[in-house]
């Protein structure tokens, strides 16, 4: 370890000079007047009031801190303004991104919206039935696909394995999955078909199977984790009862551990049900209802956002606008499925009776 | 129904290391026989030898011979989950499956095994076990609520009907009162008195005044010293054990001097 | 209840013992098998692009200096994003971990869960229509102040989806993934290590910068690698952002920009045919190397700390 910048200072008083505490308010008020005087005398915009406020700020609070207290406390008052300066940063592209979505995309949503499909509307607002039931279809699919490879993987990882080279192995490179891009999913999914089925084919079950092989690693540790919470005690009163391990873990571990794995599965399923670039590329688009997952190109919400907005046709603004209504219908989806993962945690958890 | 239990020469190993060695007993049908002893001296990893509970370790496996009423729980074609079945087990901790309620955790050894039962034969052994254990007059009027809603007590005697509903011949008790506050304590051993007519009892405990009181015979386990393997230092009569041990270490023992 | 040794072995329960335990190991298998299979099919219909002529290859004379430029502009747009995400990730991080009162803290965790749970498309819609248009006249400024340097040469893109602009939103979007790796390890900082330095005097950046940045240091870079890894395979976003003319140029905030692989392969996937095709999963090939390799790196220091902080 380094030693500090400068020794505690000697002498035997415990009170140094200290600025009070409502000094990063004062601070803070000066700054915000200055940089609106500065700002309107120069006629800016908001913006660039605000980064002069913030620089007055981290300027003038450090300097005043360094002529009352010292360097050191200068430092650690320009680090801590910092730090909520990048929470500040980190943060507006969220709230900007949500006003908008909402704000363009609210005006859009009524019933035709979201009960018509695009079939034969030409030059005129439609609806995204088709989309939204595309997109559920296909990510029912690659539940199915990936609730069971995934679940199976970390009942053997958890339960069976015993830390054996294969099982560290299949660990490390579910990590590593999670790192696939999506568009490779789709590209996979694509050449696999393509192999299959024959070259060029589009349809819902090949994206279903490009989204499991996303949602895989995460149902897989997220499951991994919920099974190794289950107490060891109860897998032992299980086999003390003389209840073979395969049945414990299908009756008494995998239930204990339920609302977790439920919790987990929900939230994969909200993580892949944005994923534009591989549905783009093996699913296709089309304008009509499909209920097809095994025949035809299907249309799914995030794909119609991509190709609403950026071909638009004749008349854009209608179809650029349904793409912000269908984002923020996008954006709704995902933020029930987050709250239902919550709450199903909490329906399904053991209940104790208090 | 109840069985002995006749272990002989038996080594406990967990991988290389030698955990308890050497144990020569004899445990008596219809009789509770504590195992009493220091920390870490083996008597939790011995009773857990007697239905191959210490094989869910990995890495854990014994030499020697345990015979119940004359067969060999470790010969090869020796299935550990019928043993199981046979030899039922309480632990420290009450662990009652917290996904099922009272009922169906009573009923959970027959269930899990793939007995049919009708509602009436259900209905019965759960009557019958939690009469057994001392818990229906409490719990009858809330069988469908979970078992995680029962006090410690009445979670460690939920776990008791539901260890003895399989009608095994030998139970089982891992210092079960350990994690008990003494009136739930008392409830548990009432109980074993009562069980011991039917059952053969084999209780670690780390209370004396708990063996002395429930057990008629006990053992007492010991390190052979610091490093070493624990062993059976020497098994009586609890009367006898409590007044006129043979050994000099059970004296010091007893009597607080160490351990 | 009849004897023991009369009962044992009975098939019917090893049968599920064994049928369920290679259940389990299958599926394990699965997955070890559709990762080779990624890695398999991939080749196997990208083969062909090697043997490809340049008038399926936009003009190049074979699939080397094809994909060339396109992980140039890959590795330029990741770039940007993690050089912007990583300080505001870091800060985010100690502001949870270390700075911010706790309720405050949770409030934060929430946010990035939602910066997290957006999905690219999203993004991407909203860097085109929102913070493209935005930044033309910083863009603009930019170009006629700092134009000598060479990032700003200019002249400034008048639509904003410059590459910078993408640079900009994929940082947004990696944000969380270094962010929820960080502040997981900051909060692990031993306590006594913290107490140490406070016992000495420090104030409470010296403490961070004594006990919590030095305990997390390969865990920031892995965090890195991983956002780094997403930042590239990172598609619609830029493939919506960035308007794209497949130079090799680190001019920042021009019309004409390099493509990533990812964006490439979404924008031309559907109008391609043929060995265009062909080329395309190639380079899909080439991107699924390099973010394998990201990622198994950061993975490898990942798991390298996890046992070294067990022992």
């Amino acid at each position: 370890m380094t030693t500090l910048d400068t020794a505690p200072s000697t002498g035997a008083s415990l009170r140094g000079a200290r600025l009070p505490r409502y000094a990063p308010a004062i601070a803070g008020v000066i700054s915000v007047a200055a940089a609106a005087i500065v700002g309107m005398s120069l006629s800016w915009n908001l913006a660039g009031m605000v980064i002069l406020a913030v620089l007055i700020y981290l300027v003038g609070l450090t300097t005043w801190s360094r002529a009352v207290e010292n360097s050191r406390a200068a430092t650690d008052r320009l680090v801590t303004s910092l730090i909520w300066v990048a929470l500040g940063i980190a943060f507006i592209p969220l709230v900007s991104l949500l006003y908008e979505v909402i704000s363009k995309g609210a005006g859009q949503i009524d019933g035709k919206f979201l009960t018509w499909t695009m079939r034969n509307v030409v030059g005129q607002p439609g609806g995204i039935y088709h989309a939204i039931i595309g997109t559920l279809i296909i990510t029912a699919g690659a539940t199915v696909i990936s609730v069971p490879i995934g679940l199976l993987t970390a009942v053997y990882l958890v339960e069976y394995s015993a830390g054996s080279r294969v099982a560290s192995w299949i660990r490390f490179l579910v990590d590593v999955m999670t790192g696939i891009p999506s568009i490779v999913a789709g590209l996979f999914a694509y050449a696999l078909f393509s192999l299959i089925v024959g070259p060029g084919t589009q349809f819902g079950i090949g994206g279903s199977v490009a989204l499991a092989l996303l949602m895989i690693p995460i149902v897989v540790r997220s499951s991994e984790e919920m099974l190794k919470l289950v107490p060891s005690d109860l897998r032992e009163a299980a086999y003390a009862l003389g209840v073979p391990k395969w049945k414990t873990v299908l009756k008494v571990v995998i239930p204990t551990a339920l609302a977790g794995i439920i919790t987990g599965v929900t939230l994969a399923v909200a993580r892949v049900i944005g994923e534009t670039a591989p549905l783009l590329i093996i699913c296709g688009s089309t304008d009509s209802l499909n209920y097809n997952l095994f025949h035809g190109q299907m249309a799914s919400l995030p794909v119609f956002i991509y190709t609403s907005y950026t071909q638009p046709g004749l008349n854009p603004s209608i179809l650029q606008n349904m793409a912000w209504g269908a984002a923020l219908v996008l954006i709704v989806i995902v933020m029930v499925l987050n709250i239902a993962a919550r709450v199903a945690g909490r329906i399904f958890a053991p209940k104790t009776g208090h | 129904m109840a069985k002995s239990i006749d272990v002989s020469d038996l080594n406990i190993y967990y991988g290389d290391f030698l955990a308890v060695e050497g144990v020569n007993m004899t445990i008596t049908a219809r009789s509770v026989t504590a195992l009493i002893g220091p920390s870490g001296c083996g008597k939790s990893t011995f009773l857990r030898t007697l239905n191959r509970m210490h094989e869910v370790i990995p890495g854990a496996r014994v030499e020697g011979k345990v015979l119940i009423d004359g067969q060999s729980l470790y010969d090869s074609n020796v299935d550990p989950v019928e043993v199981r079945r046979m030899v039922g087990m309480v632990f420290q901790r009450p662990n009652p499956f917290p996904t099922m309620s009272i009922y169906e955790n009573v009923l959970a050894g027959l269930r899990l095994n793939n007995k049919r039962l009708s509602k009436s034969e259900a209905d019965n052994v759960v009557e019958k076990s939690l009469q057994q254990a001392n818990l229906w007059n409490e719990v009858k009027d809330r069988l469908n609520k979970p078992g995680m809603g029962l006090s410690g007590g009445q979670q460690q005697r939920l776990c008791i009907a539901r260890a003895i509903s399989v009608e095994p011949q030998v139970l089982l008790m891992d210092e079960p009162c350990s994690a008990l506050d003494p009136i739930s304590t008392s409830a548990v051993e009432d109980l074993i008195h009562e069980l011991k007519e039917q059952y053969t009892i084999v209780i670690v405990t780390h209370n004396m005044q708990q063996a002395a009181r429930v057990s008629e015979d006990t053992a007492f386990f010991n390190l052979a010293g610091a490093g070493k393997p624990g062993r059976l230092v020497e098994m009586n009569p609890t009367k006898k054990i409590f007044s006129v041990p043979d050994e000099e270490a059970t004296e010091a023992y007893i009597s607080g001097r160490f351990g | 209840m009849t004897t023991v040794t009369t009962e044992t072995g009975s098939p019917k329960r090893r049968l599920g013992d064994l049928v369920f335990a290679n259940l389990t190991r299958g599926a394990g298998l699965t997955i070890l098998v559709a990762l080779a299979g990624v890695a398999i099919f991939l080749t196997v219909e990208g083969a062909p692009a090697l043997g490809a002529k340049s008038a399926d290859l936009k003009g190049h004379a074979n699939f080397l200096s094809y994909v060339a430029p396109l992980v140039f502009g890959t590795l330029l747009a990741a770039v940007i994003a993690l050089i912007i995400a990583l300080p505001l990730a870091l800060g985010v991080a100690l502001a949870v971990s270390h700075f911010a009162p706790r309720r405050v803290a949770l409030v934060i965790g929430y946010m990035v869960d939602l910066l997290a749970a957006v999905p690219s498309v999203v993004y991407g819609l909203w860097g085109i229509g929102v913070l493209g248009p935005r930044l033309i006249p910083v863009y603009a400024w930019l170009a006629q102040h700092v134009g000598w340097f060479p990032l700003f040469a200019g002249p400034a893109s008048n639509t904003g989806r410059t590459i910078l602009t993408a640079g900009i939103v994929l940082a947004i979007m990696v944000l969380p993934i270094i962010t929820a790796i960080t502040r997981e390890i900051f909060t692990q900082t031993p306590r006594l290590n913290e107490e140490a330095a406070l016992a000495l005097g420090a104030t409470r950046w010296e403490m961070v910068r004594l006990a919590v940045l030095p305990y997390g240091r390969s865990g920031i870079v892995s965090a890195s690698m991983l956002g780094l890894g997403r930042a590239l395979g990172e598609t619609m976003a830029v493939a919506l952002v960035l308007s794209a003319s497949g130079v090799v140029s680190l001019n920042l905030i021009s019309s004409t920009n390099p493509s990533t692989i990812a964006a490439n392969i979404a924008l031309t996937f559907a109008d391609s045919t043929g060995l265009q095709r062909n080329a395309l999963i190639a380079s899909g090939l080439v991107l699924f190397v390099i973010t394998f390799a990201v990622n198994f790196g950061a993975r490898a220091i990942v798991s390298r700390y996890e046992s070294g902080s067990k022992a």
